[in-house]
């Protein structure tokens, strides 16, 4: 949150590289994971307005929520599963580098990116193959 | 006509009201503190329903009415819908903010948004704290016998 007038921001005047002076944002690492934190952002958001209303279901009848929960348990929401998750995780993972960046150090921001990924990667290979297995062999 | 130029990239000014509340400072530290709780709450939510046991396959209404007849689970999951309704609204408000551009459309949008987080809200609060185990009239076969065992 710049509070300082334009003319002042002598720290970011000090930047060597080709790109605009003064934000993280614009420009690869930078602006790709700022890219990825607002699709999944939506992505998540939309998805969490269908899962309060399919949870509500419980309030309805047993019937009803066993319907719809079975449609999860398919193969082709299976797969669905696994983006949705994969969407969470890189969202989570991000935003505390986001956090990181805001309250520690903006110089790592691009080394933090790539932890992400590597956390990402981490996390997925401990879910996916145990969650595929889960959705295929029912 | 004469016109002036601000300087490029100057910090947008707000408007004249002083020493009112800053509410888009309060909505992004907002969005830093129930991130940080989201995570483990959302991490503990999926490997719980994801991961333990046989995961995506074992949920059904037995399963939900062994989480929610405990009071840890229905203050995790109020926890859980408060925090991320909030955070994702916000963040779709953000998003309103820089792509819509004409008024009326910003207008349409953040209304929508505010009020699916306002129904959702109030619904899956009144789901968890009103939910019952074991409804008259169920088929016995879906219902989970550790509650349910006298019917």
């Amino acid at each position: 949150m710049p509070q300082s007038p334009a003319g002042t921001l002598t720290s970011q005047q000090k930047t060597s590289s080709r790109r605009p002076a003064g934000t993280l944002y614009r420009g690869r690492e930078g602006m790709w994971s700022w890219v990825l934190h607002r699709i999944t952002g939506v992505a998540i958001f939309f998805f969490l307005l269908v899962h309060i209303l399919d949870t509500a279901l419980v309030r309805v009848s047993p019937e009803a929520y066993n319907a719809v929960i079975a449609q999860y348990q398919t193969p082709l929401m299976g797969l669905g599963e696994v983006a949705l998750v994969g969407a969470i995780v890189f969202h989570a993972f991000n935003g505390l580098r986001i956090i990181l960046i805001d309250f520690w150090n903006a110089k790592y921001q691009k080394v933090m990116f790539y932890v992400v990924l590597g956390l990402w990667v981490v996390t997925m290979l401990a879910f996916v193959p145990r969650h595929l297995i889960n959705v295929f062999s029912h | 006509m004469a016109t002036t130029l601000e300087a490029p990239r100057s910090p947008y000014t707000r408007s004249t009201r002083k020493n009112g509340v800053n509410w888009e400072k309060w909505g992004w530290l907002y969005m830093r503190v129930s991130g940080v709780l989201l995570v483990v709450l959302i991490f503990g939510h999926l490997f719980v329903n994801l991961m333990v046991g046989e995961g995506v396959s074992a949920l059904n209404f037995a399963f939900v009415s062994g989480k929610l007849a405990d009071p840890f689970w229905q203050v995790w999951d109020v926890a859980m819908l408060w925090l991320a309704l909030i955070h994702g609204g916000n963040g779709m408000r953000t998003l309103v903010n820089d792509y819509a551009t004409a008024p009326l459309t910003r207008g349409i949008l953040k209304s929508a948004i505010l009020a699916a987080v306002v129904v959702l809200i109030v619904l899956g609060t009144l789901v968890v704290f009103t939910f019952d185990p074991c409804p008259a009239g169920a088929n016995l076969a879906d219902l989970n016998p550790q509650f349910c065992s006298a019917l």
